[in-house]
């Protein structure tokens, strides 16, 4: 039986009085790739803070790895890359290593001192994202792609079973884009890491994502590409041209 | 000991943007030694009696910010209004202010008594042990709150302990530098140091180090040149940033 790795029920959240989620249930699979897309205000990003924790629904449930989410403790199975890194405090003086190793926080208890394990997990993390020698440089002098991919070499310095990625191409250039996809696919294929990801770029999302969430406020669509690019009552709701455009690379 | 406990506060503080906690916080402790003086409070008892108002009043800041869904700054203000007003107002129903509150506002190294050097002794390694307890948490949360939040750090327990810590050093550091100049000695050693650092801990050792040697060299230039203790070693922080941005720009255009 395929475990769940996120599992959404009725969940709706409200800012200021404005539902931006409404009645959302869905299961993601343990193992699963799937690309959240959507117009701008349709609840991406809150849905993704939602599941970590950062929103507060005020109705439905949410469970990670089968656990409650108000319950659950285990965040070493998460990475998460969160939206607007691009804010970061230019003079903020923390090394590229230091701000990677800051992920391992999640396995450690009180006092949370780091050890020799935890700059072989840190090494690894740098030489996936092919940062290993900017290690020992502020992260504020780093362009915007590079931060990008500290950020992200954080949230998978744990291994994480679950990575949670909000926009993670938007400051990179083409050729990294790329690149970074390739290692996204490499994780989800090779170690079965399960990837949650919000975009903008729905003409892209077919090349990487098995699945694809559609929202625009509530679940428009949920399923495989092969189902949505065939489905008539999609074809209604984007029109021909747009749904063409979110399949035609797939 | 109080330089190092400013410096190292200071770097977390400033790269928060809370720096102007530290003035708020004066505001508030000058209200709360006046209200100590009301009630007759003396000496090394004075500080004491003003550390649960002080603290009272961290927490009101982080409330404030929170429920009424302000920014921090704003917050501050508030607090740190309403602390002055109270003092003055107690001044005046005392019949108008005394030498203590005046030593408490300009500081006056040299009148600080043997308990009370014993005390912030013992007080203040009980915040250096839990910033460096906490120093990972503190750095996540620095650095990110939301990164934090997402690593299982508990964001608003650490965010109130740094407001707690703060609030405690200031009513130590009261002696030294005075009410008045309490926000100096938070910011000064740990912007110069931000200026020269190439990593977070060597930010929070730098800062140290130049805490201290500003408190150390202050102490003494004022001893030397009959000048008011805590005016100098604000002068002395201050040369010693102007000369951490002149070394950061050479070091730039090299």
């Amino acid at each position: 039986m395929p475990v769940n790795a996120v599992s959404l029920c009725g969940l709706s959240f409200a800012y200021h009085g404005n539902d931006v989620l409404k009645d959302i249930t869905c299961n993601i699979v343990a193992g699963d790739y799937v690309g959240i897309v959507g117009p701008n205000g349709s609840g991406k990003s809150t849905l993704m803070r939602c599941i970590l924790g950062l929103n507060r629904p005020y109705a439905g449930s949410i469970t990670l790895f089968g656990v409650p989410r108000e319950s659950y403790t285990d965040w070493r199975r998460i990475g998460y890359l969160p939206q607007g890194l691009q804010m970061l405090n230019p003079s903020f003086p923390a090394t590229v290593r230091e701000v990677v190793r800051l992920g391992r926080l999640s396995a450690k208890r009180f006092p949370k001192r780091f050890d020799k394990d935890d700059d072989t997990a840190v090494d690894k993390a740098l030489e996936l994202m092919a940062i290993s020698d900017i290690g020992n440089r502020l992260i504020g002098e780093l362009s915007g792609g590079l931060r990008q991919r500290t950020i992200l070499a954080r949230a998978l310095v744990n291994e994480p079973e679950l990575l949670i990625l909000d926009e993670p191409t938007t400051a990179l250039d083409p050729d990294t884009r790329e690149s970074f996809y390739a290692t996204l696919q490499d994780l989800n294929r090779n170690r079965g890491t399960t990837v949650l990801f919000v975009t903008h770029d729905s003409a892209t999302i077919g090349l990487y994502a098995s699945r694809l969430l559609y929202l625009d406020k509530k679940i428009v669509f949920y399923g495989d590409f092969g189902q949505f690019c065939e489905s008539a009552e999609m074809t209604s709701f984007f029109g021909r041209q747009g749904q063409h455009l979110i399949c035609h690379r797939h | 000991m109080i330089a190092a406990l400013c410096s190292a506060l200071g770097v977390f503080l400033v790269l928060r943007r809370l720096s102007l906690i530290g003035d708020g916080l004066a505001h508030v402790t000058f209200g709360s030694v006046a209200l100590a003086l009301l009630f007759g409070f003396q000496s090394v008892y004075t500080s004491l009696a003003a550390i649960p108002c002080v603290l009272l009043s961290a927490f009101g800041i982080l409330k404030i910010a929170e429920k009424a869904k302000i920014y921090g700054d704003a917050a501050i203000g508030i607090v740190s209004s309403l602390g002055i007003a109270t003092g003055i107002m107690l001044a005046s129903l005392a019949g108008g202010f005394n030498v203590d509150l005046f030593s408490y506002l300009f500081g006056n190294i040299l009148s600080i008594s043997r308990e009370e050097v014993l005390i912030t002794a013992v007080l203040s390694i009980t915040v250096l042990l839990v910033i460096a307890l906490c120093y990972n948490d503190l750095l996540a949360v620095t650095f990110d709150e939301e990164l934090a939040a997402t690593s299982g750090t508990r964001v608003e327990r650490i965010n109130t302990m740094l407001v707690f810590l703060t609030a405690l050093t200031v009513v130590l550091a009261m002696k030294v530098v005075g009410i008045m100049l309490i926000s100096a000695l938070l910011i000064l050693p740990a912007t110069s140091a931000l200026q020269l650092a190439r990593s977070f801990r060597t930010a929070i050792l730098l800062s140290v180090a130049l805490g201290i040697v500003s408190v150390a060299s202050g102490i003494f230039a004022s001893f030397l040149l009959n000048l008011p203790t805590g005016a100098t070693i604000i002068f002395v922080s201050f040369l010693l940033f102007a000369a951490s941005f002149l070394a950061k720009r050479l070091r730039a255009s090299r």
